[in-house]
């Protein structure tokens, strides 16, 4: 009935329609399982529930916290209104520093101790992360 | 000063040559018996004093004006002669500077090589350039003129980022320019071969070169900036998915695409629509690199200080482009009504769209994890992240059929065939699937995918290292590129299943053990350079066999900026790398101490230099396949 043309036709855009809402759907689903999200230090303090997923957690390095070990640093994250305590075990990017910005990504043990995984680098002295900025700016 | 003052006239020269040319192309295009001989000389001219422009702000850079705001910003008297030059490009107003000079260079060339292309073409690819040229001269001169006075003249200048003060950085900026503006010419020809609808074979492989030679820059502009994350961020990676990283992938996921539609259009006049959206998607996605990293939008661990108002200009200008040529492929774009005709399933263009449509994925993965994030800012003001498992875990499935296709597609014919040689096909994929089997039994996790992926990279590997000897010459190209490409794959799996870390704070002297690693931190030694002082720490590491190595990473604490940073020491070997990186914690005694044994991590860099080798091959060669 119809020409071989047709049906071919209507075949590569089946084909086309089933592979974009197989692909939609993947990368919505893996963005939902993999998206870390940023909270600061008292969004942390006002969470009704603690989540299990990873997060990152950003302010300022609080004057005077950082303590080395041999197998962990310990420093306390400040919005200057609440502070999280973080433990951390890794490599320590060459701009962490107290008195500066910094976003550590890792767990939630509870509402004052968080145990991070990686801290991020920065690459300039002068740039600081917008949501450390807006976490410190409603200060 | 003078060097500002004769920069700064020059650009402005510079922006009125472009109306001036602009002008006689519309006038030219009406006429167009000849092409007036005026355009080449403007277009020159207009070459001629960006180039002026550019090196006035290297001058200023290598005398250290500090009027100057961009030296001032940027530079410091300590700072030697090499980097006070690479330092004209590490700032955004001279890397905008760049961008001009490029595209104006790119239109000359263009204009002395198309010798016998139409000479309707010709001018039109020329306006299109020049209102691109135009756009960016207003973009520089507006928004982040590199000339711009400080009174009074500070005695010193605040420096350039220590990060930035390395050899490979200093290159690459103006590596990865000339693929990303290269990518303007494309653009500015697909425009006008569609307008005056002369999209054709004889078009396809004359702007092939032009394709082939932005996508060799953009690959070795972009292995270029992996290298210097690898030793110089101390991460000990070489890839990390972020938006920076990203932006530089993308462009360049749509120019492979690209290169290998425009192949089949060359010999079959099909896939025309898609080589002009290719061409479109190319330069939009370099542009909007340049708005993302310039905006300070994106939340991204690579970001340097930045200013929304220049974004948000690139942005009124990109959305402007994409609308103009949205329009002209609408409006002047004639599909081929013969399109299906000689079409068969088995064929080596259905591998290459098959595929074709694979890179289109993984474009849009990378597209969605860059962007979903400002796009849940803006609506939510939630800030998240996107990690590497997102990609990692929608990529790596996909690259398996992927890389097959990749190993079956050059064995099959035009139009229509059946595969030849299936024995040896056959053959090769199971030796393929069982010397994988043996490589990753040891490895519990992930086996199954694991084994596949090595499998169908193994299998890629095999069939392209064959028709080195069994075809010679031939195909030669195609042949190494994707050669390289197999390599790159395997190089990348085996170096992120068999790499092994330890991350550890010691104090001079202490020593780190387990098992396999025993590190010992023998001591450390100052050094007092021109522009920084270092320390230098020695550290001796035996591996399990007993095997002793010297390592002595380095840590600079520049003076302006007042900075430090961590120089890994890398012992490259064929087989592996051993990466080790110090950092000192403010007020602390302990050394924070990074140890790596890394795999095929020189076969990383091998094997993308093979790709963009192979080309060149295609560049180089002469037609004489046809």
């Amino acid at each position: 009935m119809y020409g071989r043309k047709v049906k071919l036709r209507f075949l590569f855009v089946v084909l086309i329609l089933i592979t974009l809402i197989l692909t939609a759907f993947l990368v919505l689903k893996s963005l939902e399982e993999n998206v870390v999200y940023f909270q600061s230090p008292s969004e942390i303090k006002a969470l009704s529930e603690l989540d299990k997923k990873k997060i990152r957690v950003g302010g300022m390095v609080k004057k005077d916290s950082i303590l080395v070990k041999a197998s962990e640093v310990k420093f306390v994250i400040t919005d200057f209104k609440n502070e999280i305590n973080v433990t951390y075990t890794g490599a320590i990017p060459n701009l962490f520093e107290e008195e500066k910005g910094v976003v550590a990504e890792g767990f939630l043990k509870d509402r004052n101790f968080f145990s991070a995984t990686k801290i991020l680098a920065k690459h300039d002295e002068n740039y600081m992360p917008p949501e450390v900025k807006q976490a410190l700016g409603e200060k | 000063m003078l060097f500002s003052v004769i920069g700064n006239y020059s650009l402005f020269l510079g922006l009125f040559f472009g109306f001036v040319l602009f002008y006689f192309s519309v006038k030219n295009f009406r006429n167009s018996k000849v092409l007036d001989t005026k355009i080449l000389s403007f277009t020159f001219l207009q070459f001629f004093l960006v180039v002026i422009s550019f090196l006035c702000l290297v001058l200023s850079f290598v005398v250290s004006d500090f009027s100057n705001e961009t030296v001032f910003n940027n530079s410091h008297t300590t700072k030697p002669i090499f980097y006070k030059i690479a330092g004209t490009w590490g700032n955004h107003e001279g890397s905008l500077l760049l961008w001009l000079l490029v595209l104006t260079l790119f239109i000359l060339i263009f204009l002395v090589k198309t010798k016998n292309q139409p000479i309707k073409y010709r001018i039109l690819t020329l306006v299109f350039q020049q209102i691109i040229i135009i756009g960016f001269f207003i973009f520089l001169i507006k928004t982040s003129n590199p000339f711009n006075y400080i009174y009074p003249i500070p005695t010193e200048g605040l420096g350039l980022n220590p990060i930035l003060q390395d050899p490979a950085l200093a290159i690459h900026p103006p590596i990865l320019y000339l693929g990303y503006v290269g990518s303007s010419i494309i653009f500015s020809s697909v425009l006008a071969a569609t307008t005056l609808n002369i999209v054709s074979k004889r078009w396809a492989s004359h702007i092939k070169k032009w394709i082939l030679s932005s996508w060799i820059f953009l690959t070795l502009g972009i292995l270029l900036g992996s290298i210097w994350a690898y030793y110089e961020l101390g991460w000990g990676g070489f890839w990390f998915w972020d938006p920076v990283e990203n932006v530089s992938l993308m462009p360049w996921l749509a120019l492979t695409t690209l290169l290998h539609c425009i192949l089949v259009l060359e010999k079959k006049l099909i896939l025309t629509s898609w080589v002009i959206i290719l061409s479109i998607s190319t330069f939009a996605l370099s542009m909007s690199g340049t708005f993302l990293v310039r905006s300070g939008i994106l939340n991204s661990v690579h970001t340097f200080a930045n200013d929304p108002e220049r974004g948000l200009f690139i942005l009124i200008f990109l959305f402007s482009l994409i609308f103009l040529s949205l329009f002209i492929f609408f409006f002047f774009h004639k599909t081929n009504k013969n399109n299906l005709s000689s079409f068969f399933w088995l064929s080596k263009e259905t591998a290459i769209i098959v595929n074709n449509w694979f890179m289109m994925y993984f474009l849009s993965v990378v597209l969605i994890g860059t962007i979903y994030p400002i796009f849940l800012d803006v609506i939510s003001s939630q800030k998240i992240s996107v990690g590497p498992p997102f990609y990692h875990k929608l990529i790596i499935p996909f690259l398996i059929p992927f890389l097959l296709i990749m190993a079956i597609g050059p064995k099959l014919k035009w139009i229509k065939s059946n595969l030849d040689d299936k024995i040896y096909l056959i053959s090769l994929l199971i030796i393929s699937i069982l010397l994988s089997i043996l490589i990753v039994k040891n490895f519990s996790s992930n086996f199954l995918i694991n084994t596949i992926l090595i499998s169908s990279a193994l299998y890629l590997f095999f069939i392209t290292l064959r028709d080195f000897f069994n075809k010679g010459f031939k195909n030669l190209a195609q042949n190494m590129a994707h050669f390289g490409f197999s390599l790159l794959i395997l190089s990348i799996l085996f170096n992120s299943l068999f790499s092994s870390e330890i991350i550890t704070n010691l104090k001079v002297g202490e020593t780190f053990e387990n098992t396999k690693t025993k590190i010992v931190f023998e001591s450390i030694s100052q050094k007092e350079e021109k522009n920084y002082n270092s320390i230098v720490a020695k550290f001796t590491v035996q591996d399990s066999k007993g095997k002793l190595e010297n390592l002595s990473p380095e840590l600079r604490i520049y003076n302006q900026p007042n900075i430090a940073t961590s120089e890994a020491d890398i012992k490259t070997t064929l087989l592996s790398d051993k990466f080790i990186v110090i950092n000192i914690v403010q007020n602390q005694e302990f050394f924070n101490v990074r140890y790596q044994v890394k795999p095929f991590m020189l076969w990383i860099w091998i094997s993308v230099i093979l790709i963009s080798v192979g080309g060149l091959v295609s560049f180089v060669k002469k037609e004489y396949e046809k």
